[in-house]
């Protein structure tokens, strides 16, 4: 579902699920490529990075192009010393992890007149009804066009994360259905899929089209 | 479509503060709570409030005095060290008897220390705020959507006793998502005649002020205060209970500790070991009358914090020093893992029971 393209990119508001689309795509991907990478771009999250799959994705064979110091007490807003690799190297298939709002959009510009100029990538919008800044479509499409703004480039579809952490339910997804739908009358842009943690893939097989299967990440408290 | 939202901690103050009718925030960004200060910079325009922010944290709690002397709920948040700034004006606050919300979602110290979660502020928070003899009402939440009704309930606290009121959570606390509902009945504002607010010809001045010339009255200000603390300790102390009824050993913890605390209970109960939790909610007022009860029943108590062992003295004054008092902790922005809580209670328990 995500990855046709060589660069995959997820941009959204902050807290929009991200992260943890990333590394399961990342996952997904390394099923079909033999050489995936996944860039972590935040300069904006202290906490809850990338980082903290590593494990899992050194285990999974996926390069993960994250700052040194994501998850330390350096608390700047750093990026991977080789983040260039994710344009200089044609052969790698990258999944990118863009912090959120416009401040973290902004690492884009570094490296977007590369992206378009190959013009081989996705670049698709988180979006989740249930965080406040973005419960309805004027506050999203909002959002989006800061983003925009921010990284010099445009979207090419939205992914609908609308998620209520652990208590999601079944019900709960299909009411976010017109949602994305009224987001994507509004930007133009095509729904590419909608994401369920993987406990409501039964229950909503068949009735929401390019359902795509989220692993959540592991809970400690 | 479902009332709830899926909030981050910080996001969850920030909403709950503007939907208890506070309009003007003054902060400085550190992490890890500047989700507060980014939401109210959203959201306060949007809403005829006032998002500003400071050139210092003295600066901001300075200006939270000024808009508290008019009456008007205000707030602050920082972390640790930025929260030390803010010392001297949170003794003026109380000095003044003016009320306001201070956020502390703290990282791991002394010093600039780090950026992860940490509770080392606790006798900071309770009992060293500033100079001077004052207290603040400390609010610690263990959950995001706690994180939202305390801040409302510091709010009406504060009102209501003309003091400050501290939320005392934790980076984790701070950043973690949780669904919420922010649907809360906020009780009307209390009548503030000494608010400074233009006298219209009408009445006496109002003076707002935290200075005396005379000593004698220095001191019956300080007498009257204290007598309101006694009030507040009688009165308005909150905690939760957690399979205390028959518990043999009982855990002291609060906040992110608490639920970790939670989680190495259910295993240490399917062991067969007979532990439960005392959680304090409000740090201060202590909740002495919960932990004095349960020394007469539990052989021990282990205190469960993320720091050096700050709330185990309270532990051990409000047990009376009847039973043993142990700590289980981590420090430096660490968190003791629930095999670590489980550990503790295991070595408790071979003390047998009472």
């Amino acid at each position: 579902m995500f990855g046709k393209k060589r660069l995959t990119l997820f941009c959204g508001h902050y807290g929009s699920g991200k992260t943890n689309i990333a590394v399961n795509a990342a996952i997904a991907l390394k099923k079909s490529y033999g050489n995936v990478a996944l860039a972590d771009l935040d300069i904006v999250n202290p906490y809850f990075r990338t980082k903290d799959s590593s494990e899992l994705l050194k285990e999974q064979g996926i390069k993960l192009i994250c700052s040194t110091y994501a998850n330390s007490n350096v608390d700047i807003p750093a990026l991977p010393q080789d983040m260039y690799a994710i344009t200089d190297d044609k052969s790698l298939r990258c999944i990118l992890d863009i912090g959120g709002d416009d401040r973290g959009a902004l690492v884009l510009g570094r490296i977007s007149d590369k992206i378009k100029e190959e013009n081989d990538y996705e670049m698709l919008m988180v979006i989740n009804s249930f965080r406040p800044l973005t419960r309805d479509t004027a506050s999203t499409v909002e959002v989006l066009a800061e983003i925009e703004t921010a990284a010099k480039m445009k979207f090419t579809g939205l992914v609908n994360n609308s998620n209520l952490g652990e208590e999601t339910t079944a019900q709960d997804v299909l009411d976010s259905l017109s949602y994305a739908e009224e987001v994507s009358r509004a930007t133009g842009l095509p729904v590419v899929a909608t994401t369920v943690k993987t406990e409501l893939l039964s229950e909503l097989g068949g009735k929401v089209p390019n359902l795509f299967p989220l692993k959540l990440q592991e809970k400690i408290l | 479509m479902a009332d709830k939202v899926l909030m981050k901690g910080n996001e969850a103050i920030a909403e709950a503060a503007i939907v208890a009718g506070c309009r003007h925030y003054f902060g400085y960004p550190i992490t890890p709570q500047t989700e507060i200060a980014a939401y109210m910079a959203k959201r306060m325009p949007k809403i005829g409030g006032c998002f500003l922010q400071a050139e210092s944290e003295i600066a901001a709690i300075n200006m939270v005095y000024g808009v508290a002397s008019t009456g008007k709920r205000v707030m602050t948040s920082s972390s640790s060290p930025g929260i030390s700034l803010k010392g001297e004006g949170l003794s003026y606050l109380a000095g003044a008897d003016l009320p306001a919300l201070v956020v502390n979602v703290q990282r791991g110290g002394p010093g600039l220390g780090g950026i992860q979660p940490s509770q080392s502020d606790y006798f900071q928070a309770t009992k060293a705020g500033g100079h001077g003899d004052f207290r603040m009402i400390v609010l610690a939440p263990a959950s995001v959507q706690e994180m939202a009704d305390l801040t409302v309930k510091g709010f009406e606290l504060a009102d209501k006793y003309r003091m400050t009121s501290m939320i005392l959570a934790d980076g984790t606390m701070g950043q973690m998502m949780e669904p919420v509902s922010l649907d809360f009945e906020v009780a009307p504002a209390a009548e503030k005649p000494w608010a400074t607010t233009g006298t219209k010809m009408e009445r006496e001045h109002n003076i707002v002020n935290s200075l005396f010339l005379v000593p004698e009255e220095l001191e019956k200000s300080n007498f009257e205060r204290y007598e309101r603390y006694k009030y507040i300790e009688e009165n308005e102390c909150m905690w939760e209970e957690y399979l205390m009824e028959d518990a043999d050993i009982c855990i002291a913890a609060f906040g992110i500790a608490a639920r970790v605390s939670k989680n190495a209970i259910v295993e240490a109960r399917k062991q067969g070991i007979k532990v439960g939790l005392i959680r304090p909610i409000t740090l201060w007022p202590f909740p002495t009358k919960a932990f004095a009860a349960a020394a007469d029943k539990v052989s021990q108590f282990i205190s469960v914090e993320l720091s050096m062992g700050q709330m185990i003295e309270d532990v051990r004054l409000a047990s009376g020093c009847k039973v043993p008092v142990t700590l289980c902790n981590r420090a430096g922005g660490m968190i003791p893992s629930p095999e670590q809580v489980l550990d503790a209670i295991i070595e408790a328990a071979k003390g047998g029971a009472k």
